[in-house]
């Protein structure tokens, strides 16, 4: 099977101007998703997983800026498209869900209005069918009684509830790519996994794309087909789920794994990484960002990061891979 | 929501039976004795006892207070010393036209404000944010009065471009036919575009010098409360959804950032009804201000009383107004009742 890339970034930097001076958020970032492919991207708070979703969407904070790369998605490169070409493809073809559904919709608009209002933008529904195409929607994501829900305003609603809203609002235009940024956040556990099921279940009917950032690898690898580990704004392994369980190459995603609860892991053993994320307002950063936390720093880190090809799909950068 | 304004009518009482009781306390606790007043300064001390016993001063305070509030009930609100007129007749002549005059003002602040604020939170850093922040500072630095007077200064003194200071209308022209006392309203119902020229030519200065005053305010806390809204996690929602920047300033941004505006319109509006005080002063506007000032003056307890009354209602009415708004804009707060 040849795989199509829905969206490829390339060489992805970004950058915040803050008071404090320019931090250098992401450099270099570069990975691929495929058509029908979820790939997670995972990484601590603060590794980039988010401003790289929010620098493809377009929607990074005025202070943030794109300062290199690509992401190529549809034959047009995103990052240079117009603000209003890229509202055009948001929500229609490239959509994004977010953490703290409460929060994430509007407090004081019925959610029904909410899913026209996406439809009716796109024009996936005139100003009078949208209504009931937004009911359709809320069937989709399994919500009981849509009739009445599309009623309700969110503060009205559970968590649970409001994240299919925001499914429903994300894929109510049929969109080729779907960015699902810890979408389970702040939900109970039975409650993740359901919305973790109808998320996968959907992007399957349509072949969608799906790219899951989360911190929790133990539901990035139950999920997903292939895993992004980032840390302080560089890609350091991209390997399927498999793979990096079984054999993590980088040191950084080795201690990710050691810290991750799962079967064979008791409490006691569960490791957490010393040191934290390097300052990234510093002119004279290593290369290497997980260098000054690393056990297997040698001389040779000090070089320019290698992109390592270790297995299929598998890549590294590391000079002392395990 | 009609539920919500029964509740906000019945926590409405007990504010209007204090404000009964502290009017009659303060007006005969202030100093200054109304029948000494009004026998005049060559009195001997058995025309000044008359006149008290005429007035009822000489009984006991509760005694004085019971015979007030019967007369509240019967709606008398007794008569003015000064001028012998009822307080009540009075009011009603004279409420119009600060009613008038503090609605306009109000109206022109929020047609500035309000667009400025939005302006400056969606532009923020450029010059109309700085625009905003210029025009903010110089409305809360300068008194109302002041303002009032370096206009008439200007623009009457110097520039000539507004009319004397005198009231409503040009002397030369008689009012419009009462029908909502609102002389820019009732000129034009009567068709008489020369009474409604000369009305809008009086009312200009005052107005905007209270405007001035409450605009800042209402500036300021529209572009504050825009900032954070555009901020939220649901805007980015909204972004993220593809939404066109219209709906998502106005639709979306907006509606949520109304809701602290109102509750400020609110604010603003009680202190322009205490501004009005000033302004009238300054422009000879007839209106319960000017009234309420005078009577203080002569220690004419009726009127004092009258407006203070007059003001609680409003402000009672007011504050039922914004909730009723805000319930009617934010669906959580209908929940709450």
């Amino acid at each position: 099977m040849t795989a199509i890339p829905a969206l490829a970034v390339e060489d992805l930097s970004v950058e915040f101007r803050t008071r404090s001076g320019v931090v250098k958020v992401l450099e270099h970032v570069g990975f691929s998703v495929d058509k029908g492919e979820t790939v997670a991207l995972v990484g601590e708070s603060g590794s980039g997983k988010s401003v790289t979703a929010f620098a493809v969407m377009g929607i990074l904070d005025a202070a943030g800026k794109v300062t290199s790369g690509r992401a190529m998605f549809g034959g047009s490169d995103l990052l240079a498209l117009s603000e209003r070409d890229l509202a055009e493809q948001r929500g229609r073809e490239l959509s994004m869900i977010f953490q703290n559904p409460r929060t994430a919709l509007n407090p004081i608009r019925r959610v029904g209005r909410q899913i026209a209002d996406v439809l009716v933008r796109h024009g996936g529904a005139t100003r009078n069918d949208a209504p009931r195409a937004a009911i359709e929607m809320l069937k989709k994501v399994r919500i009981p009684d849509p009739e009445r829900r599309a009623e309700a305003y969110p503060f009205e609603l559970s968590g649970g509830m409001c994240q299919r809203i925001m499914i429903a609002i994300a894929l109510a235009c049929r969109p080729a790519l779907l960015i699902a940024d810890e979408p389970t956040t702040g939900l109970d556990v039975t409650t993740q996994a359901v919305i973790m099921d109808l998320i996968g279940e959907l992007a399957g009917e349509s072949g969608m794309a799906t790219i899951f950032i989360t911190h929790d690898l133990a539901l990035a690898a139950e999920y997903c087909d292939r895993i992004v580990v980032m840390h302080a704004g560089h890609i350091v392994e991209a390997a399927p789920g498999r793979a990096l369980f079984d054999h993590a190459r980088h040191p950084y995603s080795a201690k990710l794994l050691a810290a991750t609860p799962g079967e064979t892991v008791s409490l006691d053993a569960l490791a957490s990484i010393p040191g934290g994320l390097p300052d990234l307002r510093r002119p004279d950063l290593p290369p290497c960002r997980y260098s000054g936390r690393c056990e297997r720093r040698s001389e040779a880190c000090d070089q320019p990061l290698p992109q390592r090809t270790v297995g299929e799909h598998h890549v590294v950068a590391c000079w002392n891979p395990l | 929501m009609l539920n919500l304004l029964l509740s906000r009518l019945a926590t409405a009482i007990p504010s209007i039976v204090g404000v009964v009781v502290v009017t009659f306390m303060l007006t005969r606790l202030l100093p200054g004795d109304p029948a000494a007043y009004f026998a005049g300064l060559a009195a001997s001390p058995q025309a000044i006892a008359e006149i008290r016993t005429k007035l009822g001063l000489d009984k006991s305070l509760p005694e004085q207070f019971v015979a007030y509030v019967g007369d509240l009930v019967q709606g008398n609100l007794g008569n003015s010393l000064s001028t012998g007129q009822p307080v009540v007749t009075e009011i009603a002549t004279r409420l119009p036209a600060s009613a008038e005059l503090t609605l306009f003002a109000l109206i022109v602040a929020v047609a500035i404000a309000i667009p400025l604020g939005v302006l400056a939170a969606v532009k923020q850093g450029t010059w109309v944010d700085h625009l905003c922040r210029i025009v903010t500072t110089a409305g809360v630095s300068l008194p109302v009065f002041f303002t009032g007077l370096l206009l008439a200064y200007v623009f009457y003194y110097l520039l000539q471009w507004a009319p004397a200071p005198t009231g409503r209308l040009d002397i030369f022209l008689s009012p419009p036919p009462d029908i909502t006392g609102f002389y820019l309203i009732d000129s034009m119902l009567s068709g008489n575009l020369e009474t409604f020229w000369s009305a809008l030519r009086q009312l200009a200065l005052p107005a905007i010098s209270m405007a001035i005053f409450s605009l800042a305010p209402l500036a300021r806390m529209t572009r504050g409360s825009m900032l954070a809204v555009l901020g939220s996690d649901f805007i980015r929602t909204a972004r993220a959804s593809g939404l066109s920047p219209r709906t998502v300033v106005f639709t979306y941004a907006f509606r949520n950032a109304v809701l602290p505006v109102i509750t400020t319109l609110g604010m603003v509006f009680s202190f322009l009804l205490g501004a009005n005080v000033l302004v009238e002063t300054v422009f000879a506007w007839p209106g319960i201000g000017l009234y309420a000032v005078n009577a203080l003056i002569t220690s004419d307890y009726a009127p004092v009383q009258g407006f203070v009354l007059t003001m609680a209602v409003l402000y009672v009415t007011l504050n039922l107004t914004i909730d009723f708004v805000y319930g009617l804009v934010d669906p959580r707060v209908r929940l709450e009742s």
